[in-house]
């Protein structure tokens, strides 16, 4: 890092083709994907650069909170407002579901406009 | 014999896949392990004998299959799967009775507001009600691909989202209980009046909507909204046998045979609202049932009580404020004020652009003009009606008043 130069965090989003599965655990295209995202993240790492990364459910398993008039309303997938646009991320780690939800709704986003929670793949860190 | 024993081992489905999502904590490897068990029902209990615990049988053998299903992954994955020691470990008694906690647990999992509408009552139909795959897709006339893609897609949410099988804690029950009693009278209005189809009642579904309902209300006896769908079902589904004539066609409720009415179902309904309504908790469905109480207890058309039936629509309208409610409360009005007092509620929402394209607007509408004798008003409402592609049998209704208004 430059000396006296404040670092800035950057999210990077992984786009991947709608409704791609992840290649199923034991396989080979599963080694491979894992090798080459492996090898992106051990240079980041190496670099000091990276702060964490995770794959994404599919958008399939979303849940899009909003919050109106003080109730809460829940619609199966992401937001399809297309004068919505992504604003902030958040990151929790609850026991289900119904508790990530209760928390979605806290945010002023909800109300707002609408906060999508969708559920991170559990690896395991980078070695 | 055989449908004896499917209908045996399938009034166990619920409680099966309960016991078994418990167990294995995955509500898709439950299912198909019920599913394997059934079969094997099907197929053993003819030739042994049903056994002394079908629900026990039942689980007991769809818990083996599951722990093969387990072993295989495990095998090609080459790991120990946590959950086989967990499965494989709690031993179950042979007089194993069904959990109500379970069952409810279950209900409340496929009816959970994360999923799409649709994909809760196709989820409910195949591990609450036990219907295959084929027939929940033949009910709602889709491929039966198209079915299968949506249970397993709502299936693999479940899973990746960790929507949990537990039981809602007290205070989350109040809202998450509307969806639970939503999706029963969703299976129940599909089988009542279908949306699609040449057939307008499919009885199968009202069956199994009732059967629903009463399980849920007995699960939850404190729950006076519960009660009350149940009271509705059983008030409503006793007019099925006067509600189409011999060519299948539409009777309107005030030209219905009430001798033809079930009498027990409405006795039956109404004591179960009067129940309801005794736990001094009202809600919509009580509402709606209250009033298809005073139609199904009324010796006639005429002998209806539309000045209760115009104040309990007022009612619902603070649950649903809805210009479908306004509409039927419109009808009520004029049942006891005269159809001008109806008709000017009727003209206000029908300006509303999104019930203009509702057919059955324009057929009440027809309907009250006819009665007020403005017969060619009538006649432009009712050819409105058919031109929003109403259901085969409705259309021949509203021909036939068509037909008599150009005719007089």
């Amino acid at each position: 890092m430059p000396g006296g130069v404040k670092p800035v965090k950057y999210l990077f989003l992984l786009n991947r083709a709608a409704g791609a599965e992840l290649p199923e655990s034991g396989t080979p295209e599963y080694a491979a994907t894992m090798a080459a995202y492996g090898a992106a993240v051990e240079g980041m790492q190496k670099a000091g650069v990276l702060v964490d990364c995770a794959p994404l459910y599919p958008a399939s398993a979303s849940t899009t909170v909003r919050v109106r008039e003080g109730e809460v309303l829940l619609t199966d997938g992401p937001s399809a407002e297309i004068k919505e646009e992504l604003g902030g991320y958040t990151v929790v780690e609850c026991a289900d579901l119904d508790e990530a939800l209760r928390w979605a709704a806290t945010i002023p986003a909800a109300r707002d406009a609408s906060v999508e929670v969708r559920p991170v793949v559990a690896v395991q860190a980078p070695v | 014999l055989s449908r004896t024993i499917g209908e045996l081992a399938r009034d166990q489905w619920w409680s099966a896949v309960a016991a078994v999502t418990r167990l294995t904590g995955d509500l898709g490897r439950a299912e198909d392990a019920v599913q394997e068990a059934y079969a094997a029902a099907l197929v053993r209990w003819p030739a042994e004998g049903v056994p002394a615990n079908p629900f026990g049988w039942l689980v007991t053998v769809a818990r083996r299959r599951a722990i093969d299903e387990l072993r295989r992954e495990a095998m090609r994955a080459g790991k120990e799967v946590a959950a086989m020691r967990r499965l494989g470990d709690a031993p179950l008694p042979a007089e194993a009775a069904a959990d109500p906690g379970d069952e409810l647990s279950l209900i409340f999992l496929c009816c959970h507001p994360a999923l799409d509408p649709a994909a809760r009552v196709a989820l409910t139909l195949r591990c609450v009600a036990g219907l295959t795959t084929a027939e929940i897709a033949a009910a709602f006339l889709v491929p039966e691909a198209t079915m299968a893609k949506r249970l397993t897609r709502a299936k693999a949410k479940i899973r990746q989202a960790r929507i949990r099988f537990r039981l809602p804690a007290p205070g989350e029950l109040p809202p998450r209980l509307p969806s639970v009693l939503r999706v029963i009278y969703l299976i129940f209005t599909e089988g009542h009046m279908a949306s699609r189809g040449p057939a307008l009642v499919r009885g199968d579904l009202c069956d199994t909507a009732l059967r629903l309902a009463r399980s849920l209300a007995s699960r939850l006896p404190q729950e006076p909204e519960a009660a009350g769908l149940l009271a509705l079902l059983l008030l409503t589904d006793a007019r099925r046998p006067a509600r189409l004539d011999e060519a299948g066609d539409p009777v309107l409720l005030a030209e219905q045979d009430r001798s033809r009415w079930d009498r027990q179902m409405i006795a039956e309904g109404d004591a179960v609202l009067t129940q309801a309504l005794r736990l001094g908790r009202p809600g919509p469905y009580q509402v709606h049932a209250a009033i298809a109480a005073c139609h199904s207890t009324a010796a006639s058309a005429e002998a209806t009580d539309w000045r209760q039936v115009a104040l309990l629509y007022s009612e619902l309208i603070r649950y649903e404020p809805t210009p479908v409610i306004e509409a039927n409360r419109a009808v009520a009005v004029a049942m006891a004020e005269g159809p001008a007092a109806g008709l000017v509620i009727l003209d206000t929402i029908a300006h509303d652009p999104q019930l203009g394209k509702w057919h059955q607007l324009h057929v009440a509408r027809g309907e009250l003009l006819r009665r007020a004798g403005r017969a060619a008003e009538a006649a432009q409402a009712f050819r409105a009606a058919l031109e929003l592609e109403p259901s085969a049998p409705e259309r021949a209704y509203v021909t036939r008043r068509l037909q008599e208004l150009t005719a007089t």
